[in-house]
Order: C-alpha cells, then sequence, then structure tokens
C-alpha cells in the first residue's frame, strides 16, 4: 500500500485518512503504548474475526519485528474443530506462543460444575482470570467493541481489572485524548481493547480490504443445524437435539463465534466476503442479538458477567 | 423500516463528535433521534427497549434506554459515564461520544470533548441560553473543539417561531465567539417530532440551512497540515535483529500533527540530538511522505540515542523543552489536587515525576470568572496550575496542538488518573467579527 491509497478523494483535505485507515492507525498505537509499558501482555485469541482482525494489527504494529505478545485460548471444550485448526495454524505461521486456559480441566477437576443448560460461556470467566494470575499477565488484549453491546459501549480502551479481575463500571479511570494510562498494582491488569472503535461492518470491510483469511464457519456452508430458542445450533460433543427437535440441513453460516453450545447459525446464501458485506449491511438483527443465547439471559447480562471478570 | 443500502458501504472518512446537554433539555431523544433516523437502531435492539419500557408502564418506547448502558444508570434514569455510539450515513461514518449533562460530570464531558471534532449543544428553545449553556460552551472553547453546533430543541413547544430561534442563536454565538470558538452553526429542531435533526423541518420553511445529520455529514475534519508543527512522540523501538533484518532500527509511533517526508532534517527532544529521515514505514510498506494521525515507523540515518518517550520534530520547527509547565486543568478525581502535590505527567509517550508548584486560580464557568488562589481543585474544577516537572518536556501549546499541548496527571501511589490538561493559554483570543456573514445560512 502506498501513501497515495490511503488518500480519501471524498474530502476537501488531501491529508483525511480513510475511516479504516483511521481506525487502523489506533488501534496500531494501542498496541505500541501497551509493547511500551506493559512487562506481560498477552493476546485472547479465540480464532473468530475479531480476534483474528486485533492479531493482523499486532502483526502490522511491530513489522518486521515479530509480535512481541503472546497467545491466550480460552477453550470452552465446544469449540467448532474449524476454528481450533485455524487457531493452530495461525500460532504455527507467525511462530507465536500460545497458552490454552480449559473450561474441560475444570469440570473434570470438579472445579467447576456444568450447567442444566449446558452452555459453558459463563464459565470461561474462572479459567481465565485463573490463567492471567498463574501467568502475570499484566495487560489482556480483547476483541470485544463498544457496538456490541450497550455495556461495552461504556468500555474503556485501557480498563484497568482489580486482583479479582473485576471490572468496576462506576471507578473507571476517564480516557483522555490518546493518552492511556497503564499504571496497575501488582496482582491487578489492564484489560485493552483496540478494537473499541470499531462496528461489525468496519471488521468486516477491514478483512476484505486485507484480504484476511476466517475460518470457513463464517461463510455460507450446508450443514447439519438444530433449532433451540430461535437458534440454529451444531451438535457436537456438547450435546445435540433433545426431544421434538429435529436435525434438518440447510445453508447457513455464523455471524460470530464462541462455544458451540450457545453461538447460532444464521440462514445465508453468502459465500464471499463481497456477500457477507452486503448482507451485514443489511441485517436488521446485531450479531448478538442474532446469534448469542447468553446475551438474552437478561437486561444486564453482560454487565454482570464483565464485572466477574469476562472480556 | 429501511436498510442500508450497498452504496452506503463507500462511506470513507470518520467524525468524532460529542454532544452536550442537560437531561431535560431533550439530549437522549436527540441521540435516540439521530441513531433511529439514521437507521442506526437494529429491530432486536429496539425489542429489547420496548420490552423494558412496557415492563415499566411507559406507553412509547423511551429512546435514553438505548444509551443508559449500566444498570445504575438505568435504574436512576441518568447518564452516569460516558458511551460511545457507533452510526453511518452513505457520506460518513459516525463516533458519538454521548456525554452527560450535570454539572457534576463535568470530567466526563472533557472526556467526550478531548477527542471530537465537533460539539453538539442542546438548548431547550423555552429557556434559551442558561448557565448549564454556558458551561458546555466554555468547555468546548477550552479544549478547541474545532466545530460547535447550537441545537435550539423543542421549537415545537414555541410554536417554530423564527424570532425564539434567531434570538436564542444569536446570544449563543456571542457568548461562543468571545471565548474563541471558531464556528458555531445554530439549527432549530425538535428532537421529538424530528424536525432538522435527519429530515428537514415542515414547520420551519423560515429556516435555510441543513438538518443537524447534513452538517455532521458535511463539516469538513481535516485540518490544513501546512500550519501544524510535526511531531511524532516515539512509542516503541522495533529492532527485529533477525537475518532478514539485522541492522533495522525503526522509531514507532502515531504522528501527532503535520508532516514528515524522507530527507527532512530532524531533531529528537529532549536530548537535541540531530539527524535526517532515511526512511519511512508505514505498517510495513515504505512511503515518502507520511502524516498525522498515522502510525508509522521512522528510519534515521544516524545511529543515535532515541527510546520510549522521545519526540522526533523537524529541526527547523522545534518547540522549546521546559521544566515549568503553566495550564489550564480538569480536575477528574475524587480527592483533591493541592499544592505540594506529587504526581506523574503523562505527555505524548513520556511520563514524568512532576510537583504541583501552585494553584493560582479556579474558573467559575457560569461566568468566566477568575477565583484566585483556591488551594485546591476538587473532582470537576477546571482552573490554572504551575507544575514542575522533574526532566525537561518539550510541550506545545494546546492552541497549536490537541495532542503534544495535553497531559495527564496521575497519582504515582494508586495509578488514579487525576487532571487533565491543557498547556498554555485556556480560552483562544477572540477573533474580530468577520463581514459578509451568510444571513441565509445560519451560519452564526
Amino acid at each position: 500500500m502506498t501513501a497515495a491509497a490511503t488518500v480519501s478523494e471524498e474530502t476537501d483535505s488531501p491529508y483525511a485518512l480513510s475511516h479504516l485507515d483511521a481506525l487502523e492507525s489506533e488501534a496500531v498505537h494501542i498496541f505500541r503504548e501497551v509493547a511500551g509499558e506493559f512487562e506481560r501482555p498477552v493476546i485472547l485469541f479465540s480464532g473468530g474475526k475479531d480476534s483474528i482482525v486485533m492479531l493482523h494489527l499486532a502483526l502490522k504494529a511491530f513489522r518486521p519485528a515479530s509480535v512481541p505478545f503472546s497467545l491466550l485460548h480460552v477453550d470452552t471444550g465446544h469449540n467448532f474443530p474449524e476454528v481450533i485448526d485455524y487457531r493452530d495454524r495461525a500460532v504455527a505461521r507467525h511462530g507465536l506462543r500460545l497458552h490454552v486456559a480449559s473450561v474441560q480441566d475444570y469440570i473434570d477437576r470438579g472445579v467447576l460444575k456444568e450447567r442444566p443448560d449446558g452452555t459453558r460461556n459463563p464459565l470461561q470467566t474462572v479459567p481465565l482470570t485463573e490463567k492471567i494470575q498463574q501467568e502475570r499477565f499484566d495487560a489482556v488484549f480483547g476483541g470485544g467493541r463498544r457496538d456490541e453491546e450497550k455495556a461495552r459501549a461504556k468500555e474503556r480502551v485501557f480498563s484497568l481489572r482489580d486482583e479479582f479481575s473485576q471490572w468496576d463500571p462506576r471507578r473507571q479511570r476517564p480516557e483522555l485524548w490518546n493518552l492511556y494510562n497503564g499504571r496497575h498494582a501488582p496482582g491487578e491488569h489492564v484489560r485493552v481493547f483496540p478494537l473499541s472503535n470499531w462496528t461489525e461492518l468496519d471488521v468486516w470491510q477491514y478483512i476484505a480490504r486485507e484480504g484476511i483469511e476466517l475460518p470457513e464457519i463464517y461463510y455460507a456452508h450446508e450443514r447439519e443445524v438444530f433449532q433451540r430458542a430461535g437458534m440454529w445450533l451444531t451438535a457436537g460433543d456438547w450435546g445435540g437435539p433433545k426431544d421434538g427437535e429435529r436435525v434438518e440441513k440447510r445453508l447457513v453460516r455464523y455471524r460470530t463465534v464462541g462455544d458451540m453450545s450457545c453461538t447460532g447459525a444464521v440462514d445465508s446464501d453468502a459465500d464471499t466476503i463481497e456477500k457477507v458485506i452486503v448482507e451485514i449491511a443489511a441485517s436488521r438483527l446485531t450479531e448478538r442479538g442474532a446469534t448469542r443465547a447468553d446475551d438474552k439471559m437478561s437486561e444486564a447480562a453482560m454487565e454482570d458477567r464483565k464485572r466477574e471478570g469476562y472480556f | 423500516m429501511s436498510t442500508i443500502t450497498t452504496e452506503e458501504l463507500s462511506a470513507t472518512t470518520l467524525l468524532r463528535f460529542a454532544t452536550a446537554g442537560s437531561v431535560d433539555d431533550g439530549k437522549s431523544t436527540l441521540v435516540g433521534r439521530l441513531l433511529h433516523d439514521s437507521k442506526s437502531v437494529l429491530t432486536d435492539q429496539l425489542e429489547a427497549v420496548e420490552r423494558v419500557s412496557a415492563s415499566r408502564g411507559q406507553e412509547a418506547p423511551d429512546l435514553a434506554l438505548l444509551t443508559d448502558g449500566l444498570r445504575a444508570e438505568r435504574e436512576q434514569g441518568i447518564t452516569i459515564d460516558v458511551a460511545y455510539r457507533y452510526f453511518a450515513t452513505p457520506r460518513r461514518r459516525f463516533i458519538l461520544a454521548d456525554t452527560p449533562g450535570h454539572v457534576q460530570y463535568t470530567r466526563n464531558m472533557v472526556t467526550g470533548a478531548s477527542t471530537a471534532e465537533l460539539t453538539v449543544i442542546l438548548v431547550d428553545a423555552r429557556n434559551g441560553v442558561v448557565e448549564q449553556t454556558r458551561r458546555h460552551a466554555a468547555i468546548a472553547a477550552l479544549l478547541r473543539v474545532p466545530h460547535a453546533v447550537l441545537a435550539v430543541n423543542k421549537m415545537d413547544l414555541v410554536g417554530y417561531d423564527e424570532k425564539v430561534f434567531a434570538a436564542i442563536a444569536k446570544e449563543f454565538t456571542a457568548y461562543a465567539t468571545e471565548l474563541g470558538v471558531p464556528e458555531v452553526t445554530a439549527i432549530p429542531i425538535s428532537a421529538l417530532v424530528g424536525d432538522n435533526v435527519v429530515e428537514p423541518s415542515a414547520n420551519m420553511d423560515w429556516y435555510g440551512g441543513p438538518t443537524v445529520l447534513e452538517h455532521l455529514e458535511t463539516v469538513p475534519v481535516a485540518h490544513d497540515l501546512s500550519h501544524c508543527h510535526a511531531r511524532l512522540p516515539v512509542q516503541y523501538v522495533i529492532r527485529p535483529q533477525s537475518a532478514d533484518h539485522p541492522d533495522y532500527r525503526g522509531y514507532a509511533g502515531q504522528i501527532a500533527a503535520g508532516s514528515f517526508h524522507v530527507g527532512e532534517a530532524v531533531t529528537v527532544l529532549p536530548s537535541g540530538r540531530a539527524s535526517k529521515i532515511a526512511g519511512i514505514d508505514l505498517l510495513g510498506e515504505p512511503v515518502e511522505v507520511a502524516w498525522t494521525t498515522q502510525s508509522v515507523t521512522l528510519l534515521l540515518e544516524d545511529d543515535i540515542d532515541i527510546s520510549r518517550g522521545d519526540l522526533i520534530v523537524p529541526s527547523k520547527d522545534a518547540p522549546a523543552t521546559t521544566q515549568d509547565i503553566e495550564a489550564t486543568v480538569c480536575h477528574v478525581a475524587d480527592a483533591p489536587l493541592t499544592v505540594g502535590h506529587r504526581v506523574l505527567l503523562k505527555h505524548g509517550t513520556r511520563t514524568v515525576k512532576a510537583i504541583v508548584k501552585d494553584i493560582p486560580s479556579r474558573l467559575t464557568l457560569d461566568d468566566l470568572s477568575l477565583h484566585p488562589h483556591p488551594g485546591q481543585l476538587v473532582a470537576n474544577d477546571i482552573g490554572r496550575v504551575k507544575i514542575r516537572t522533574a526532566e525537561p518536556l518539550p510541550v506545545d501549546s494546546y492552541a497549536d496542538s490537541r495532542r503534544t499541548g495535553s497531559f495527564i496527571l496521575i497519582d504515582p501511589n494508586d495509578g488514579t488518573t487525576l487532571t487533565a490538561g491543557m498547556v498554555g493559554e485556556s480560552f483562544a483570543a477572540p477573533d474580530p467579527v468577520k463581514d459578509g456573514i451568510d444571513d441565509d445560512g445560519w451560519d452564526f
């Protein structure tokens, strides 16, 4: 990419950055601030599109040097195989170190108990926070975006967590200009959200512009699914259809990727990135509204989970 | 509800703006209306609002619920903290800092305004310019937000009377101009009915100017860089030390102001060492020239000692370094700031020890009077402060550069962000009133 290619033709100033260039530059600035101020940063990497974009930005931020961070995956044990495959290939290709915090381990050891509804998303918090303590990570990058959810709309770019990883929305540091304050006491850490100001559409447009590869489940494909609570779920080790739930083959894709038990597919024939962008732009549902069961639990579900240490 | 068309995907520029106004002025309704009428509220979000509104026995969906994200905010029906909203039109993408308007949340308006290119200040047409309006205008002026919109709301409650609007617009513009607000655009609206927010009003055919959204879409965002001092705070030194790049040593940072080009003579501050730009990498690709706010890596001809916290500037345009900073500050922490307070000061990428030497005055925002030697600044106070730093800093005047003229003070004990600071004079000198103001355009 040359300098000329980044100039927007629509504005009166030749120095205006396009919105994608502005967001990219801001995110890179955030990565470099963390690299400059913290001892042991880590990138939360789920193999979902937001964390893939985060990794892509981190790679660009330090070129031609390698990324000075390791990756951390909170493995619910109910992952899409395509996503785990993508994760392992990405780690190998970029020569990164991967830490895994396993929900299954906690269940096997009897520390965590499987929920009656089978979803493991809320169970991620303990393995995540304990791994942060064990490894003494002091900055933890998350791919959270403020457009996802109204509690996240209140989230800072640098978000201080106490020794219990708790978020206290009433005690957040004001964030002024781009002067991020990363000070923290031993045992505390800072959650860092470089994609704070990106929307779902920005993420997809950036993926298209940069030619970033994604796990194929993001694109329309034939899949055996069954309907539960208005969502199309894929059967797996986590469970399958219960009485009255019927498996059928449908053309679907995923808008978000998380625990298989609570991440639904959407009916879609968008099998290319161009078609995905058109589909998202026309959608009348938010990505979480369309496909995440865990956010529907209560009006403040996300806020409550974040308070406990969720990302 | 219609949907976004593919042509709207082509919107390329980004405008960051902030809203200010107290609850009763209808700010939440305006924000809700902007999001709703620009088709930025999606079905499941609206359903959630309808569900909660109905469960509380409210007849119409309460659009404020779209923006009040915290449990405590919903319980109390007030906005406590800044929330960021995102929406797009065919012409532009927007980041809206939705800030609470009460005086006890002045710090939150400062937070929102610090990154904003434009502020929308709301007034109730029935009440006109009140104390709170003047406070909002003063903060916009202090933070040097380049554009201000005065949205005169609830025009439906004053019979859509042109004279009411004109009087308020005139009074506000005179006040804001005195403070040095560079540009004020006054727009008569009714957020409740939707007049002049997204759609032009059929009720005010005497108004020939833009709607709020139209103005947001067309206001120029980028500055003319020819008047800017080029500045690059060094964030991180990139040294791959790999077989492919054994000698690569790049100084990474986001250009805070102005532009840099290959071959340019530069000086590194505070050391004062000089060199030339041998190359510029824009995220891995070489370019000849780069400008604000690109994140770049500079390569220099000489192997000189540079580390995080240094500032690279053109040798012909270097700021003076100083250990004595005089600034206007907004105190944002609950514990007060006092004379003798030992703090950390973060300026650009450099954090140094500092001490508060004097607090010469506190500003009363209501009438802009100065209260001499207040002894301390408490939360939400705005005042003048003299600070001595342990090391020399290359600071610009905030009037010249919002990035290199700003700093924060941090409590060294617990890391709390204490204070937002702006170096130099507080308010811009008023511009002489320009001739030939376009009367038809309501470009006050």
